[in-house]
């Protein structure tokens, strides 16, 4: 069982977004990166994980306009979520922030920027990371 | 070798589907059951039936879990032992392979297996919260993904990797649209035509609201048995022949590929091989149109077509009603509806009815061989039923 401090967690990886790092897990046996966190490594099953801090740019991979959302996020709608792959060889998903959202393409290069916790005193109260049109 | 059957078929009910205003989860479940119970009078439910288990994916609809009890009660079948499966829209899939090997192992003779959802009393924002609950809570609910949204961005990569287009999108809702028609279970007996497709309004783009499964209200179950057992309770039979089940990396992010559901790959690819048949030998088939790219994805990971093809075979004919390989003759979960923990065992009446003779107006003619197809979430559970009439 892993030892490493913090603990490969969800609620960790939270934590380190209200510092504004972006953080995976990499197996230290095979090297593969994880997003979530987890101790188990999803390709060669060892529980020897390390945190890695990814950098701040991505690519967009996949996306989609939600217009139809979930309660939580329909104040937001039209709001555009997508795929992002990490030079790091690690994938994730995200809220993509654009002014115009005829402009997303896949391929298009992408910036990593935070969210504060929310104001909403229910569970969870976490930041959120998300990626954006590269300035 | 002709595979041998691993259970029996030899009943099967499914309620209308719709918006059933004023009816609980149980009394839909009832409505399917007592059509099961019409079809199989040499069966006493209540004394025979020794065990249920019945899919559902949400409590939070009507505010109850303990949901089979609860289901077997009104259907009469107390007091047989009733456990609920969940594995989101693959529910009831999931229910009757759990039933499958209740027969196989020997430990009961007779079962219903089954599944159930109640949707239409909550609005459409609180059902795509509860829907959306079957993504990853901290890392695709917490960014805003919705359950739409997930096949949607599997729809934009596959039009980016192989020129799928969104009219090849719409033909599969045409399509199925025209098969519900003929449905008189079915929650929208009406045709609609690409344009209305195309110009329907966006839910996730590239997905519109005819891109969409229903919001839908319903119950469906079957009546499982020992094959020996089956000559003596009817001639209406349909043998098993082979199950699959996989699983694929909960969050979607993490597959290698979002062009093919992995999942159901593996699933098919088991249960092709139980059943020694190959996608060529299938005459009519239910698979899993939550959406319409689900079905162009689904043609491929059977082996129906090649990887990049979905797009095109729709177009086709080849699966529509007069084709060589019918898909979702009961209007799919596009125009049938969805009510998600119905949906698996839905799949399975369908193919009851075709392998029997009974499908009427959409009968495909001389159907011996039936495979189901049922996801549950975006394609961390997928599992595949090959049928074969008796
Ligand atoms: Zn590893």
């Amino acid at each position: 069982m892993s030892e490493l401090h913090p603990p490969p967690t969800i609620e960790e990886f939270y934590k380190f977004c209200t510092q504004r790092k972006l953080m995976a897990v990499r197996c230290m046996k095979c090297r593969h990166l994880m997003v979530p966190p987890r101790t188990i490594c999803s390709q060669c099953h060892s529980s020897r994980v390390e945190w890695a801090q990814l950098g701040s740019k991505g690519k967009l991979v996949t996306y989609t306009i939600v217009h139809v959302a979930p309660t939580l996020f329909n104040h937001m709608a039209p709001y555009a979520v997508g795929i992002v792959e990490m030079p790091e060889e690690v994938r994730l998903p995200s809220i993509i922030r654009t002014s115009r959202l005829e402009s997303l393409k896949i391929g298009m290069e992408l910036e990593l920027d935070f969210s504060p916790r929310p104001q909403d005193p229910s569970w969870p109260q976490w930041p959120r990371y998300f990626f954006k049109e590269t300035a | 070798m002709r595979a041998k059957p691993l259970a029996t078929i030899v009943s099967a009910g499914v309620s209308k589907f719709g918006r059933r205003e004023g009816l609980y989860a149980r009394e839909l479940f009832t409505e399917a059951a007592l059509e099961a119970f019409h079809r199989l009078e040499n069966v006493d439910p209540g004394k025979d039936i020794k065990a249920a288990f019945i899919g559902q994916m949400s409590e939070a609809y009507e505010h109850q879990s303990h949901t089979a009890p609860i289901a077997a009660n009104w259907a009469g079948l107390l007091p047989a032992a009733a456990t609920r499966v969940e594995d989101a829209c693959a529910s009831s899939g999931a229910a009757l392979r759990c039933g499958i090997m209740a027969i196989m192992s020997g430990f009961y003779d007779i079962v219903m297996v089954g599944g159930v959802e109640k949707m239409t009393n909550q609005p459409t924002p609180e059902v795509t919260t509860i829907l959306a609950s079957a993504a990853d809570f901290p890392f695709e609910q917490w960014n805003g993904m919705t359950f739409p949204g997930l096949f949607a961005l599997m729809a934009t990569s596959h039009m980016h990797e192989y020129g799928t287009t969104e009219e090849q999108l719409a033909k599969v809702a045409v399509k199925n649209h025209k098969h519900g028609v003929l449905n008189p279970k079915a929650h929208m007996q009406r045709e609609i035509t690409l344009d209305e497709v195309m110009k329907s309004r966006p839910v996730c783009w590239p997905l519109k609201l005819y891109d969409c499964s229903l919001i839908t209200d319903g119950a469906s179950c079957l009546i499982l048995t020992k094959p020996k057992l089956a000559k003596k309770l009817t001639d209406n039979r349909v043998q098993i022949i082979g199950t699959g089940q996989a699983q694929d990396t909960f969050l979607l992010h993490e597959r290698d590929s979002f062009t093919s559901v992995k999942a159901a790959k593996s699933a098919a690819q088991e249960a092709y091989k139980m059943s020694d048949m190959k996608p060529k030998d299938i005459n009519v088939a239910e698979v899993h149109d939550c959406f319409t790219i689900a079905e162009i994805i689904a043609y491929e990971d059977l082996g129906f077509c090649r990887p990049g093809q979905g797009g095109k075979f729709v177009e086709s004919g080849t699966t529509a009603l007069g084709g060589s390989l019918p898909v979702n003759t009961s209007g799919g979960l596009k125009s049938k509806g969805h009510p998600v923990g119905a949906t698996g065992t839905a799949q399975i009446y369908e193919l009851y009815l075709q392998l029997t003779g009974q499908a009427e107006r959409r009968q495909v003619p001389d159907a011996k061989i039936g495979l189901a197809h049922n996801l549950g979430g975006s394609g961390a559970t997928a599992v595949v039923h090959i049928l074969r009439s008796d």
